[in-house]
């Protein structure tokens, strides 16, 4: 019975929206001759639509057909397609406007699924905007890459289209601009805001390679990117320091290549090949203390191959308690928040795949529901056509009450899924946020390696300079190459001890950082789920009414089989 | 065989449900208690049949009785056998998975089927005159259990056989469709009429029948799938500070709410809705029985009056040629006479009966859809007020919370 499921879905679908938008369409009778044979979308199911006359009673008023405009009985005596029911049923259905998204602090019609598009400062601010919208992708050709044998490589890109009032953007009250970017460019700003904003929660941008399903053509993909890079920069924008940035203005609004530098990841570029080595690497041990500027930067993005083994060197020393680092995370209060933070991170991935799971769960009830209600209506044709008895017209008239009314429910069960997924796609939005806060967390970890880097190094530079000079003592007149060197490792002392200076500033810059971004996320995160619970909440409500007063009405349709004594 | 003497016999109006206790006759019986006997491979399920009535043919106005399974498809075979025209009211299946079989939900569900069988029975004015059935309703369990035995004998119908019938029905639309041997058919346009539509009932009902199985299974998905996620988004809660701890934990608790509701329903629709739905299709399936019975009786009513023609043209002849083979000649010819029109008013009876039963069958029908129909309808518009009112309930919190 089960095992040709899938063949009757696929095979029922492709005519399930036809029959069930026929028939509850209030101008036809599904039941009646043939007069939708223009409908081409019909023809598999044509031979239901047009059978012989039948002798239908006089009393059979079929409220779907155009008259009678009034019934009897049944809710508000209104024979649309559905009565209308009381309260919440009428209040849901609209929070998905676009408004939404250019405003925002609105929490009634709030909530799109790019919900962060508020300004968290809400106190004075609630007039700025930027609204970005992703459209219109277009394959390029790679000019440079063109030779005579080979066309170039193809790429797509995709229009940007930005609407926003800040100032930075220029022209006072309001501007709209568009440019043309493609991927590589996201990735670029990606990395550019990854080292310009250390400590703050930076929303991650899309993928790079996409997971390949086998349905899934060219066509879908780019649709995804697309969808995926609106998603994302509208996070950007919805960061209160990011899109002020000028990182983010250049992407959104300079014409023509991306003036922002490609990443200066050395480490993965010379994988590539596109590097020469620097020759740090082949420089002398006392030679090239650290640059004081390069100190404010991770090692890991940097040019400096030196700073990233001695500092990865140093990481592997405090994990294996070698010697204790003099700087230790002692911050419990951040401790315990990033442990909070895990923890949390946890639960909303359970939630969210529980979502999922809920989401399919009610559209499938929609989708059986619909399925069952067209059985019906299969088998009320049959017993009008087949009808000997009058027993059986009126069980054919019990029969397509029935199925109006499941269809109907099975209409409603879609459309509050879809509503669901909207709402419920805030937790999967903040599964990409968690993330975003945990690379804050690493921002703070990195830079602290840095300065206990630099402090153990200072340590045993002093040493050596202790050494040298008692060494020196000894000899009488002074060492001439001995005191030399004592001044070189004195010199790098200095060094040393600026970038560590300089490195204790940047790592306090982003605990202040990590601290009002924690803040601010915490704050919004509260209003976002309390939207979320908001919104479906209400939606469950009204369709729940809808789908029971269709049902009510069905009953009530049927009441003469009431055996319930009382 | 009783067959004339019911013939005969007026139908009493046997009722149902005793009104009055003296004057109108009443039979009415319940298959109750389930209780599972012997152990493993040889485990079953006997179940109470009460019986209560005030007809003479029985022995008093209540008789309990022990019986099994088994002891219903005996009844079924019977009259099968005898009451042929008749639509015989169909049992629930035979369940093949094991595990399922000593299910809560299964007995109650085949115990609510046999109920329904033996009521039926005992409504039809031809069937409940039925001796089988008045032993069914009464002998003791070692008589029973040897009326069953005995079955392995003349008169055991296996499933196989049921399915050899059906395949005969069908072969001989095929074959006659197939343009083989001239099929000894009734091809009367009524009839052929009848015959389509009990055919592509069946389709059209075991569709709507899965259907309404898988909308079952649906109900408990949803529920399933709303339980896990009250406990996650309970979780979640636990994760955050108030207000929105505590409003996840409601919203938690009101998920778990309605995932019950929804559990609940689900068994509703599955004995009050997809239940009904699967009695009709086995009705259906009863009706093609009894017209692959009368296809037979069809068959040898043809062949019989063929024979009786030939004997008596063979009989004319000799007795032309004056032949000492006329004597013999003429029994036989009476003895084939009289087994045609025997065969003939067999064949005659089961299309009186069939035309009978279908006026019933239809409205029976009817009114038991109608039923389940409006039983459905009301569940469903109950559990959708209730879901509506679970939900409400949460948001006047929520609506405290955002204008904070």
């Amino acid at each position: 019975m089960m095992g040709s499921e899938n063949d009757d879905e696929a095979h029922l679908h492709a005519s399930t929206e036809d029959m069930e938008n026929l028939f509850l369409r209030d101008d036809v009778d599904p039941l009646a001759t043939s007069d939708v044979n223009g409908d081409k979308s019909n023809s598999g199911s044509r031979h239901l639509l047009s059978p012989p006359p039948i002798t239908v009673t006089p009393a059979d008023s079929d409220p779907l057909s155009a008259p009678p405009r009034s019934k009897p009985n049944g809710g508000g005596g209104d024979s649309r397609s559905y009565i209308e029911p009381p309260s919440y049923a009428d209040v849901i259905f609209s929070p998905f406007d676009d408004n939404s998204e250019i405003n925002g602090s609105d929490e009634g019609s709030h909530h799109s699924s790019d919900s962060l598009s508020r300004s968290p400062s809400s106190s004075s601010t609630t007039s700025d905007y930027i609204k970005i919208t992703v459209s219109s992708p277009q394959k390029e050709q790679d000019s440079s890459t063109t030779s005579i044998i080979s066309a170039g490589s193809a790429y797509i890109t995709y229009l940007i289209t930005t609407k926003t009032n800040l100032p930075d953007y220029g022209s006072g009250s309001g501007s709209e601009f568009s440019v043309r970017r493609r991927f590589r460019d996201v990735v670029t700003l990606a990395d550019r805001l990854a080292e310009s904003y250390r400590g703050f929660c930076i929303p991650p941008r899309p993928d790079k390679s996409v997971v390949e399903s086998q349905v899934m053509q060219r066509q879908e993909f780019v649709e995804q990117r697309r969808v995926a890079l609106e998603k994302y920069l509208r996070r950007l924008a919805a960061h209160p320091v990011i899109r002020k940035s000028d990182e983010v203005r250049v992407f959104l609004q300079v014409e023509g290549k991306l003036p922002l530098l490609a990443s200066a990841d050395v480490a993965s570029r010379m994988l590539d090949g596109a590097v020469k080595l620097p020759k740090q690497l082949f420089g002398g041990e006392g030679g090239g203390g650290v640059s004081v500027v390069e100190v404010a930067q991770p090692a890991r993005g940097g040019r400096d191959l030196l700073r990233l083994f001695k500092e990865l060197r140093q990481s592997v020393s405090n994990d294996w308690g070698g010697s204790k680092p003099a700087v230790v995370e002692e911050d419990k209060e951040f401790l315990e928040k990033k442990e909070k933070m895990l923890d949390l991170e946890r639960e909303i991935v359970n939630a969210s795949q529980q979502a999922e799971t809920l989401v399919k769960a009610q559209q499938e009830m929609g989708e059986t529901m619909g399925e069952l209600g067209l059985a019906f209506i299969k088998l009320t044709k049959f017993e009008n056509e087949e009808a000997v008895f009058n027993s059986q017209r009126a069980r054919a008239n019990d029969m397509k009450n029935l199925a109006t009314a499941a269809v109907k429910a099975s209409r409603f069960y879609r459309e509050l899924n879809s509503q669901t997924v909207k709402h419920l796609d805030t937790l999967h939005d903040y599964l990409g946020l968690m993330m975003a806060v945990q690379g804050a967390f690493a921002d703070r970890s990195s830079a602290l390696l840095t300065v206990q880097t630099l402090l153990s190094e200072l340590s045993s530079l002093e040493g050596r300079a202790e050494k040298l000079e008692a060494a020196s003592s000894k000899v009488f007149g002074g060492d001439k190459s001995r005191i030399k060197k004592i001044e070189e490792i004195k010199e790098t002392i200095r060094n040393t001890e600026d970038a560590k200076n300089v490195a204790i500033r940047e790592y306090e810059r982003i605990k202040e950082n990590n601290w009002s971004e924690v803040e601010r996320l915490d704050r919004e995160r509260r209003a976002d789920f309390l939207n979320m619970m908001k919104g479906f909440v209400v939606n469950q409500v009204g369709y729940a009414e809808k789908i029971a007063s269709v049902w009510t009405k069905a009953a009530e349709e049927t009441s003469q089989y009431d055996r319930e004594s009382s | 065989m009783e067959s004339n003497s019911i013939d005969q016999s007026q139908t009493r109006n046997v009722m149902q449900s005793p009104r009055s206790p003296s004057s109108h006759p009443f039979l009415s019986a319940s298959v109750t208690d389930p209780v599972k006997l012997g152990n493993g491979v040889q485990a079953y399920i006997s179940y109470r049949v009460i019986t209560k009535t005030n007809l003479p043919e029985y022995q008093g106005p209540e008789k309990i009785v022990i019986r099994r399974y088994s002891d219903f498809v005996w009844l079924r075979d019977r009259l099968f056998e005898k009451y042929k025209g008749v639509f015989i009211p169909p049992l629930p299946e035979k369940s093949a998975v094991e595990k399922f079989r000593f299910s809560a939900e299964f007995i109650e569900m085949r115990r609510a089927a046999l109920d329904v069988f033996v009521n039926r029975i005992a409504s039809h004015p031809e069937l409940q005159q039925s001796e089988d059935l008045r032993t069914f309703l009464q002998a003791d369990e070692e008589t029973m259990e040897r009326f069953r035995f005995q079955e392995t004998g003349i008169f055991n119908k296996k499933p196989a056989d049921f399915m050899q019938m059906f395949r005969d029905v069908q072969s001989k639309v095929s074959d006659a469709v197939l343009g083989k041997e001239k099929p000894v058919e009734e091809t009367t346009p009524e009839y052929e009429k009848l015959k389509h539509y009990v055919f592509e009932l069946e389709n059209h009902l075991a569709e709507a029948q899965k259907h309404a199985y898988r909308l079952v299974k649906r109900h408990r998905e949803l529920g399933q799938s709303l339980l896990d996620f009250g406990k996650a988004v309970k979780l979640l809660g636990a994760c955050e500070g108030e207000p929105t701890g505590k409003l996840f934990s409601d919203l938690g608790t009101k998920s778990e709410l309605v995932s019950i509701k929804l559990q609940k329903e689900a068994q509703q629709v599955l004995m009050n809705f997809e239940e009904p739905l699967k009695d009709y299709v086995r009705y259906v399936q009863s009706i093609k029985a009894t017209i692959g019975e009368r296809a037979t009786a069809f068959k040898q009513h043809c062949e019989l009056a063929e024979t009786t023609k030939l004997k008596e043209i063979n009989l004319d002849k000799l007795m032309l040629t004056r032949s000492d083979k006329v004597g013999e000649a003429e029994i036989e010819y009476r003895e084939i006479k009289a087994e045609s029109e025997e065969a003939t008013i067999r064949f005659e009876r089961i299309v009186k009966r069939m035309n009978e039963e279908i006026v019933r069958f239809q409205e029976q029908k009817t009114e038991e859809m109608g039923v389940a129909f409006h039983q459905f309808a009301k569940g469903q518009a109950r559990l959708a007020n209730g879901i509506a009112d679970a939900w409400r309930a949460l948001l006047p919190k929520l609506e405290a919370a955002s204008s904070v």
